[in-house]
């Protein structure tokens, strides 16, 4: 039984198949429709989210499964103080297969020791979000042909940010990846991933405060929201939300063929103007982060 | 000169940095030992100019040598066998340490679920990194 904790849970070539699949789904779903039939899904949200809740509910429904669960910690039984362990070994014998978001970091690893079934890490605090990971290496295969020799620039709150976090671990695999990490000093990459991850492989990055002066080298800019739900100090969280805003002037500096990708939801941080861009990849991204779904979870389930 | 009486079957642990003793003997729960236990302090050394050395009554099953690897992967472990040594261990850093020190991450799991035992895992031997097993923060003291 396999769980996916984090993006190096699968290795390029099982990423590959899991994207081959994923694609194939998307040109065929009707092949797809009925493969989970008499299959649960848990969706077991300890913190809001509509986004990954309903594209992992989605995705099994598509596939003919079924789906239960709770979309935060006042309506589980976490309320009454019970623990991610105890939880998890009463859902394994209600459902088949589970995602769990937890706004503590580890309590997906901590529900995998316990689990009689596969768990996916649907986000852990500032940790770990491997299935946006997945939607985002997807949509920039499909969207650039390869996920190799480009300059991926990721800007906003690059301290907190789960995804960028784990897009960096993700894309340190692919060859002649070279980052560009645009944040304020406060919110900067935290330092396990500079030096276990980007310097430990000799990944070559750099780390600039200007958005403007980054854009004509990038090949992807990946933008990301300030989270208000990641401070503790509503005074910081003010100041730091509208470091960066990405609009039509800033978008005339890009590459004409560089992909704008955003894990949403936005709040300001790209003006709406810029959806209408072809460059603008933020909502394909979503429907892609729902075929990537579709086909974890016939991998874990061994039905692919 | 200070004499402390010999050991005829136990460990000696010796090139204990000085000062270091008290907390190698809070961390390995000597304290709940009921057999002999000395510690000296400041004893003079050829190699070190100062050191502290631990002599524990009985075997090697009453030390985790985990703990003290991670305290201090210097430390001599001497084994004593009928007043002789009969094996000196050298220490290395453990892989993996659980419940000796705590994770500080306030986002962490086990900031919340007291139950959890906290495990630290070795990241970098180099720079002696232990990072949480959980949230993989990096422990600093």
């Amino acid at each position: 039984m396999k769980h996916v904790l984090s993006p190096l849970d699968f290795s390029t070539d099982e990423l590959d198949r899991l994207m081959d699949l994923a694609c194939d789904i998307e040109k065929n779903p009707q092949k797809y429709a009925k493969k989970c039939e008499g299959k649960q899904l848990a969706t077991l949200f300890y913190e809001p989210s509509t986004r990954t809740r309903l594209s992992f509910e989605s995705a099994m429904l598509s596939l003919g499964g079924s789906v239960l669960g709770f979309s935060s910690a006042d309506s589980s039984s976490a309320a009454k103080g019970e623990s991610v362990s105890d939880t998890i070994r009463v859902i394994s014998c209600y459902a088949d297969i589970c995602a769990i978001r937890h706004p503590k970091e580890g309590a997906p690893l901590v529900a995998s020791l316990r689990s009689g079934i596969p768990v996916i890490n649907a986000g852990d605090g500032g940790h770990q979000h491997p299935t946006q990971t997945m939607t985002d290496l997807l949509s920039i295969r499909s969207l650039k042909g390869s996920i190799c020799h480009m300059t991926v620039g990721l800007c906003g709150d690059l301290k907190f940010g789960r995804t960028v976090h784990s897009l960096i671990h993700a894309l340190v695999r692919y060859p002649d990846i070279h980052f560009v990490l645009i944040s304020p000093k406060e919110l900067q990459i935290p330092d396990y991933i500079r030096e276990d991850v980007l310097k430990a492989r000799g990944i070559p990055f750099e780390e600039v405060t200007d958005l403007e002066d980054a854009m004509p080298k990038l090949d992807i800019l990946y933008m990301t929201r300030v989270q208000k739900e990641r401070f503790f100090n509503e005074e910081e969280y003010i100041r730091m939300k509208d470091c960066y805003i990405l609009d039509v002037e800033k978008m005339k500096l890009a590459k004409q063929d560089m992909l704008v990708l955003h894990p949403l939801p936005r709040v300001n941080e790209i003006s709406v103007e810029v959806d209408e861009d072809p460059r603008a990849a933020y909502f394909k991204q979503a429907r892609y982060g729902k075929y990537i779904r579709m086909a974890l979870i016939l991998t874990l389930l061994e039905l692919a | 000169m200070l004499n402390i009486g010999g050991l005829q079957n136990g460990i000696v642990l010796d090139h204990i940095q000085a000062g270091k003793s008290m907390s190698i003997y809070k961390h390995l729960g000597l304290d709940k030992l009921d057999c002999q236990v000395a510690i000296i302090k400041n004893a003079r050394s050829n190699k070190m100019g100062r050191k502290d050395i631990i002599k524990i009554e009985g075997g090697l099953d009453k030390v985790d040598l985990n703990v003290l690897g991670y305290i201090d992967h210097n430390i001599t472990v001497n084994i004593i066998k009928n007043d002789v040594i009969v094996e000196k261990k050298t220490l290395s850093l453990p892989r993996e340490i659980t419940g000796v020190i705590h994770c500080k991450n306030p986002r962490c799991i086990t900031s919340v679920e007291q139950e959890l035992p906290h495990v630290f895992l070795l990241s970098d031997e180099e720079t002696q990194t232990y990072r949480c097993k959980y949230c993989e923060e990096k422990y600093t003291l």
